[in-house]
This record gives structure tokens, C-alpha cells and sequence, in this order.
């Protein structure tokens, strides 16, 4: 089969995937709403201000379209570091990328920016700068040049524990009544975002995916090493730049709508390369609509094991995610440590 | 001539910590024949991985110039040396389990870095190649699955995939046992002569570099010491000078090239 007909038959299951659980997700929750009175809903059938109504359309499917894109985001966050650190255990979390983005967001919001569309944007705007200054941090401690396995990993723990305590710092310095909210964020949490947020979300996402995807076959050479991929005919700097810039915009966008979500960049990445092989361009596109559909997963999990409370999304990715981790090392990369 | 250098000079950017003798490359001259095997060598930091960065333009001479098919090499674009020059490193980052077509498909990104996949003739070229070198039975398992020498044909068919005018072979040898060897050797004249791809070798290796290249290049420190065919440049008392090392030259029975030994400081009264 030739790549092009592999990617459209993996694009097709994933979105059949994704479109099982987005309705699996529609369906349940804590209101006890017949599948029915749903499907009503979704039709218009029901009165605007009717329980159904309210609970469908206003909460369950903005949070399964925050669900979806933050997922994506960080799958394809993933693959792009993977791609970067030529690091195969690469990811947000794991580089302290995502701990960053929360700094800068924790800062947004101690200076009072909320979720208006101006905002959002400066929630965004944070955040990148903090992940940006996260993963600066790691690539030079890491000793720019030759990244191993060890020293990438090792830089993005010491990084990940800086930015964790400079945020212990500045919420012990907030008004309590405002500690709630941001503590239960830092879990990662997907809760329903208002139009002006979901759709900067969506942008800031949309870009982050077209600066990477755009660069998939470029990726793929950047495996061979950096010099093999400038004697094949790819600018490396500029290459690694956007890459760069397009994995920070997506951690970002995720922190700031969503909170630092753990682990989807390893898992869903990882799961991938078993059935598709280590070709970015598939990966790239594919990892978007799987981690779509695993983060919904995760979070329709999340929300149903403790009704009517509700577990962190975050709670979730980090119970799969560490055995996962732990296995990977163990098995796969054990000769590259 | 396929590669032609005129003076060309380098120096690294001081480092730190500060080596002892920092490395300069200087007036490097040589030309390389349209079907020729040409092989560099001499000693560690004599200049032969800094002249394939040159001639890959990683890396920019500070003096000279040097000339690809009559045209100055710094007026090319990345793509378009790529086009015309093949390296074969020394190995293969083993993190990503790409599979062997997959690999020699990305030989073809300079002949079309906007296509987001390759199109049919790529995939003809790269099939071609991938049967000239022998990987062809190969193409769909993953790289880390094969040995040191199938490992090395699968990246010299992704460099063949290319379709360069002239191949740079870094260090073939390493890695590989004798039988690996002589498979290589096989091979690569093989393709000179088949397809009529030039080859710069760069080789530790003197006798690997004897048997299979038409002319040598000595250099030693970053300046060419002496050029010519095996039989000129591995003379005892040239290579003693620059390795610094007693070694014996004779003839090979078969071939009738030079086959160089040493001679083992303690080997007397042993």
C-alpha cells in the first residue's frame, strides 16, 4: 500500500474512532438525559431553555470540542519534540514544556487576565512565552548540540520541578478565594469554554498543526541527524525553528485553555508508530485525530467513574501515562540509555 | 572534472576548552574525473571529515573555492548540491523504526522538497536503487532489524537515490568484518562502473583505499601531503612521516596494489 492510501485508511478509522467516542460523550454524563432527549437536542427539536438543550449544546459539546483539540494538540506536540530531540520519549510534559506554559498562565491570571477575547489571547500569549522560555532552558542545559537521551531527559525534570515550584511561589502569593480555580487547573481539567475562547483555541491549534505538518517530510530526514538532513537538501536552523515555535504554540494553546494535560504526546505518538511506522507524515495528521479521540476517552472516563463528581482529565493521562513511560524505557530504549 | 577545489582553507571557530593545535584546513587543491574513485586519507584530524563538510556545504571554505561541474559550489542551493552529491555516513540513528524503502525515499526530497509524498517515478528511482544496491528483498523491514553491512548497502541505495554525480563514502569500512568488506568493495566498483557514479572515499582504511579507489589523496594536519595513484602515495617512507608509525608497502598477489602493514614497535625479539 502506498503512503497516501495508508494515511487515508488511517484517517478514516481514527475519525470513526473519534466519532464513536464523541458520542459516547454526548451521552453520558452526570444529568440523566435519555440518548432521546439528546438527539432532540442536537436536532433543535428541544425548547432552547429545556434541561437537554442547555446540558447538550451548551455544556457537553463545547467541552468534547476542548476535549478533542486539546488531545490533538498534544499528540502532535509530541511527534514534533520527537521529531526535534530525534528523542523517541520526548513530550510537553516530560520536557517541562507544559510547566512553563502553566508558569506563564498562572502569571496571566495573578495579573487578572480573564476570559474575555483579549483575555484569552494574553492567557495564550503567556503561556507560549513561558514554554518557550521552558524549552530554551532545557535545550541549553542539555548542552544544545548532541542531545542524549539521558541529558534531554534529565534537563526537562530539573526544568519541570523549576517552573512547578515558581508556581507554588506565586499561588501561596494569590488571594485565596482565587486558589480553587487555579489549583484545579494545574490538574489539567476540561471544562466548557466560552465561543470567543474555544475559538482561539482552535486557531492557535490550527496553526501549531499546519507549521508541523507542512515540515512532516522534512521531519523525517532531521531523524537521519541533523548534518544527513542538510546534505539532503533540508535548512536545518530554519527547519528546527518552526518546528520549535509550532510544538511550543500547541503545548501552549493547551496549557492555557486547558491546563499542563500529561503524557497524551508520549502515549498516543507511541501507539501510532506501532501500526503506522515512523513516517511523520502519517504520523503527524494521524496523531491529531488520535489524540483527539484519546483525550475525550480520558476525560468522558473521567467524568462517569466518579459521578456526579468529577476526576481531573490529568488524573487519567498520568495513570496510563507513567506505565507507559516506565515500559517504553524498559523495553524499547533500554540501548539508547 | 566532477569536483574541482582551488586553495580552498578552513578553520573552526575557536572552541573551549582551547585544543592544543586548533585545526586549519590550507590550500587544498585536487580534481575528481568524471567516473573516477578518488580516494582521502590520513591520520585522525588530518582534514577528511571537514573536506565532506565542505563539499556538502555544511560548512563554508574560508579561502578558495570550490567547483561542482564548472559551478562554484557557494552558488548552489542546499537542494541542488543535494542533488548532485550523495554522502554516505557512517551510520544510522537507530531511534525511529523507519523501513528500508522509507529510507532510500528520502533520497529523493531534493529533486522535489515541496511534495508532500513521493510520486510514482520517485518511487522507480528509488527501486532502482534500492536493486543496484542489493537491499531490494529488504525494503519493508524496519532498520533496526538488520546487520551492520545490510544496514550499509540500504544508505548507500538512499544515496544512490539521489542520483548524484558523485557519491561520498565516509569511512564504508567501519563496522563492517572482512567478508562486509569485500562485499563493499564489490559493490562500490561495481557501481562506478555500472552506473558511472564518481566516488570520493574517505577511509582510514589504506589497503580498503588501495584495492578500490584509482587515485589517493594524502593529507596530514589539513594539508595534502601527496596525490597520485595508490602505487605513488603509499610509499614507506611518505606514510611513516605522517603516522609517525615504521610500516612496511608490498604488493598485493592478487590485485598488484600496495598493501600497507605495520610494524609493530615490539614485534622483534617477541
Amino acid at each position: 500500500m502506498s503512503p497516501r492510501a495508508r494515511l487515508a485508511a488511517a484517517l478514516g478509522v481514527l475519525t470513526l474512532v473519534l466519532l464513536a467516542v464523541a458520542a459516547l460523550a454526548l451521552f453520558l454524563g452526570g444529568a440523566a438525559i435519555s440518548p432521546r432527549a439528546v438527539l432532540a437536542a442536537l436536532a433543535g427539536r428541544a425548547g432552547a431553555q429545556s434541561v437537554e438543550s442547555v446540558v447538550t449544546l451548551s455544556i457537553r459539546l463545547p467541552r468534547i470540542a476542548v476535549a478533542a483539540l486539546a488531545g490533538g494538540a498534544l499528540a502532535v506536540a509530541g511527534v514534533a519534540f520527537q521529531a526535534l530531540t530525534r528523542n523517541p520519549l520526548a513530550e510537553p510534559s516530560v520536557l517541562g514544556v507544559s510547566g512553563g506554559a502553566a508558569f506563564g498562565v498562572v502569571i496571566a491570571q495573578s495579573l487578572g487576565l480573564g476570559f474575555g477575547v483579549l483575555g484569552a489571547a494574553g492567557l495564550t500569549a503567556f503561556a507560549f512565552a513561558g514554554a518557550v522560555v521552558a524549552a530554551g532552558a532545557v535545550y541549553l542545559i542539555a548542552g544544545a548540540g548532541r542531545l542524549s537521551v539521558q541529558t534531554l531527559l534529565l534537563a526537562g525534570v530539573i526544568v519541570g520541578l523549576f517552573f512547578a515550584s515558581a508556581i507554588t511561589v506565586v499561588i501561596s502569593l494569590l488571594d485565596v478565594n482565587r486558589l480553587g480555580g487555579v489549583i484545579y487547573w494545574l490538574l489539567g481539567n476540561l471544562g466548557t469554554l466560552p465561543p470567543a475562547s474555544l475559538g482561539l483555541f482552535a486557531l492557535s491549534a490550527a496553526a501549531g498543526l499546519g507549521l508541523v505538518l507542512v515540515h512532516a517530510r522534512e521531519l523525517n530526514l532531521l531523524a537521519l541527524g541533523e548534518e544527513a538532513a542538510q546534505q539532503l537538501g533540508v535548512d536545518a536552523d530554519r527547519l528546527k525553528i518552526r518546528i520549535f515555535a509550532g510544538a511550543a504554540l500547541l503545548t501552549a494553546s493547551v496549557v492555557a485553555f486547558a491546563g499542563p494535560i500529561g503524557f497524551v504526546g508520549l502515549i498516543v505518538p507511541h501507539a501510532l508508530r506501532m501500526l503506522l511506522g515512523a513516517d511523520n507524515r502519517l504520523l503527524v495528521p494521524a496523531a491529531f485525530v488520535g489524540g483527539a479521540s484519546f483525550l475525550l476517552a480520558a476525560d468522558t472516563l473521567a467524568r462517569s467513574i466518579v459521578a456526579p463528581g468529577e476526576l481531573s482529565v490529568g488524573v487519567i493521562t498520568s495513570f496510563c501515562g507513567a506505565p507507559v513511560f516506565v515500559w517504553l524505557l524498559r523495553t524499547r530504549y533500554r540501548a539508547l540509555l | 572534472m566532477i569536483v574541482e577545489a582551488r586553495g580552498v582553507g578552513f578553520a573552526y571557530p575557536p572552541s573551549r576548552p582551547r585544543r592544543a593545535h586548533p585545526f586549519r584546513l590550507a590550500d587544498l587543491a585536487f580534481g575528481l574525473a568524471p567516473g573516477e574513485i578518488l580516494g582521502v586519507i590520513g591520520p585522525n584530524s588530518a582534514g577528511k571529515t571537514t573536506l565532506i563538510r565542505l563539499l556538502t556545504r555544511v560548512l563554508e571554505p574560508a579561502a578558495g573555492e570550490i567547483l561542482l561541474e564548472g559551478r562554484p559550489l557557494a552558488r548552489l542551493d542546499r537542494a541542488e548540491v543535494a542533488r548532485r552529491v550523495a554522502v554516505v555516513p557512517q551510520g544510522v540513528p537507530p531511534q525511529f523504526p523507519f523501513s528500508v524503502e522509507e529510507l532510500v525515499l528520502m533520497g529523493r526530497f531534493p529533486h522535489a522538497p515541496a511534495r508532500y509524498f513521493e510520486d510514482a517515478a520517485d518511487r522507480a528511482v528509488a527501486h532502482g536503487a534500492m536493486a543496484a544496491a542489493g537491499v531490494l528483498e529488504l525494503a519493508a523491514l524496519p532498520l533496526d532489524s538488520l546487520s551492520g553491512g545490510e544496514r550499509q548497502r540500504a544508505v548507500i541505495a538512499r544515496a544512490l537515490a539521489q542520483e548524484p554525480r558523485l557519491l561520498v563514502l565516509d569511512e564504508p569500512t567501519a563496522h563492517l568484518d572482512l567478508r562486509h568488506q569485500a562485499e563493499a568493495a564489490t559493490l562500490l566498483r561495481r557501481l562506478n562502473r555500472e552506473r558511472g557514479v564518481s566516488m570520493l572515499l574517505v577511509s582510514h582504511d589504506l589497503n580498503f583505499a588501495a584495492e578500490v579507489c584509482d587515485r589517493l589523496l594524502l593529507l596530514a594536519a589539513g594539508r595534502p601531503v601527496r596525490l597520485g595513484t595508490p602505487e605513488e602515495v603509499l610509499e614507506a617512507p611518505v606514510l611513516e612521516a605522517v603516522y609517525g608509525c615504521e610500516v612496511h608497502v608490498e604488493k598485493s598477489a592478487a590485485s598488484r596494489r600496495p598493501v600497507v602493514q605495520v610494524v609493530w614497535p615490539d614485534a622483534r625479539g617477541r
